[in-house]
């Protein structure tokens, strides 16, 4: 089963997402999907994994992959849905995105063990975790200037099930600019797993329904730019898509 | 005026302290301050500032010439403390088995109303009040990763206990903040000495960032970070607006409250 968060007709709705991606009402009426306005499915904190498959570390020029995963952290400002914006910024070199299976929290979680750990999980999603390279600083990297900025995390579509995943560590990821599929890979190449990465947070804190755990994108990063279409894929899970704008067009749009 | 967040008689309510320290509550009847139990002030988001203090970057410059950093920072240096980190006056802070605890004194921004792209001269305008944090932490040797394991456990971001209205503050770029552990004197800092006054990183961060009604800004921690033991009693005062205290507890494993 798929649940999305959806606003339609004024009002922000959970529901049930069809197998051609309709969503549907209580009463089961499908809606067009390009009517409703897509919510983030989950809007806890997203733990999001650096350097988390081999090939991407080795892009990004890092001579070994880590050997305790790089966890940074996301705010809810961070997030927007399915079919949304996402702005970049004025005077910047280059700007990347980055497809990510994340698995949503369904249940708390503090000391599981790995063998237990897919029981605290509700489903996945996908991300697209942009970054802006520029403004990649030395100090708490990558940090809150790259990381966190207003709508530049898309999630969605909609959260799977965890039972209809059989394998989370066997899905293709693929991203799209403007149709032309431009990164491709496996979550088989992660190096921390969904199951790892949770016995690894919850041993020092606790991580509650809603919270999101991104797992990394694999190598092929390519520039985007305002105009594009940018699509995030991942087997089994779905297709999310962003729209970039320029920063004037972002806030033009945006301001009251 | 004092506005805090408290559980009484098993309900959650607002209520305001009058000068005289009594708590009343929204339905205008004094609460038995021995019954309430304090909640954190804000449940928005909670973002803090690393390095704000004089004196903390001069004295690792040295070290931030070189590598990984190889140049000090030129951006305010940010880190989120996540939901789970929330704490209140008078609440225990685990000390983690085989770690090294710090309080870290800090002066909280609540945020009153949406910043997104205010300028420096706007910036007060979206602030509510005032409030004292204690962002406690694992000790930090390094800057370079995000520092969630020494950041971000549960109860490690105590504030309260109450936030005080903006206009009561004539100067939040002057306020003593001193920290107690057992009643002795630790540490000691001045908002005086922030490296970046409060408009400043309010402009700053609403640049990329939306600041939403109940995020609190971490302005920062003076040097002097020191480490706390099971038992103590720690209590940080910010001239003006209150006293939060805190006690030590160890880990004793187990599941989480």
């Amino acid at each position: 089963m798929r649940k999305a968060r959806i606003q339609y007709q004024g009002d922000t709705l959970t529901v049930a997402v069809n197998d051609d991606g309709y969503p549907l009402l209580a009463d089961g009426t499908a809606l067009d999907p390009d009517q409703v306005i897509w919510l983030p499915p989950a809007t806890g904190t997203m733990f999001a994994l650096g350097l988390n498959y081999a090939d991407h570390a080795t892009e990004l020029s890092f001579a070994a992959a880590p050997k305790e995963p790089l966890v940074f952290v996301k705010a809810p400002n961070a997030y927007t849905g399915h079919n949304g914006r996402s702005w970049r910024p004025n005077n910047v070199e280059y700007m990347h995105y980055e497809c990510e299976l994340v698995a949503v929290i369904g249940k708390t979680a503090h000391n599981v063990a790995r063998a237990d750990a897919l029981d605290h999980v509700a489903g996945y999603t996908l991300c697209n975790d942009y970054a802006i390279r520029d403004y990649l600083e030395n100090y708490y990297r990558p940090n809150l200037r790259v990381k966190n900025r207003d709508g530049t995390t898309p999630v969605g579509p909609w959260i799977v099930d965890r039972d209809d995943v059989p394998d989370p560590n066997d899905l293709r990821l693929r991203t799209y600019i403007n149709g032309e599929l431009r990164q491709e890979g496996t979550t088989a190449d992660m190096i921390f797993d969904v199951a790892f990465l949770i016995e690894y947070l919850s041993g020092f804190m606790t991580l509650s329904p809603g919270d999101m755990i991104a797992t990394g994108t694999p190598k092929g990063m390519a520039d985007v730019q305002p105009g594009d279409v940018v699509d995030v894929e991942i087997e089994g899970i779905g297709r999310l898509r962003n729209h970039m704008v320029s920063e004037s067009d972002f806030f033009r749009n945006t301001e009251e | 005026m004092r506005h805090a967040n408290v559980e009484y008689q098993g309900l959650v309510r607002t209520a305001t302290a009058d000068p005289d320290g009594r708590l009343i509550g929204d339905d205008g009847a004094t609460l038995d301050a021995a019954a309430v139990r304090w909640l954190p002030v804000s449940d928005g988001a909670l973002f803090g500032v690393a390095l704000n203090y004089r004196g903390l970057l001069e004295a690792r410059l040295p070290e931030f010439q070189a590598s990984p950093y190889e140049k000090p920072p030129e951006n305010p240096v940010l880190f989120i403390k996540t939901p789970n980190t929330r704490n209140a006056h008078q609440g225990a802070v685990v000390l983690p088995r085989g770690e090294r605890l710090q309080p870290g004194p800090a002066l909280g921004v609540v945020i009153g109303h949406r910043a997104s792209r205010v300028s420096e001269q706007d910036a007060l305008d979206h602030v509510r009040g005032f409030t004292v944090v204690n962002e406690f932490s694992l000790p930090e040797d390094s800057y370079y990763r995000p520092a969630i394991k020494a950041k971000c456990r549960d109860g490690f971001c105590a504030l309260g206990p109450w936030w005080v209205d903006r206009d009561d503050i004539a100067n939040p770029h002057d306020l003593a903040l001193i920290l107690t552990v057992n009643g002795v004197e630790k540490q000691r800092g001045s908002t005086a000495d922030l490296i970046r006054p409060i408009p400043h990183l309010i402009a700053e961060l609403s640049e990329f960032m939306t600041l939403n009604e109940g995020d609190v800004l971490i302005t920062g921690t003076p040097p002097g970070r020191v480490d706390v033991r099971e038992g103590d009693q720690v209590d940080i005062t910010i001239e003006g607006i209150g006293t939060l205290s805190n006690t030590i507890v160890t880990d004793h494993g187990g599941e989480a409250k």
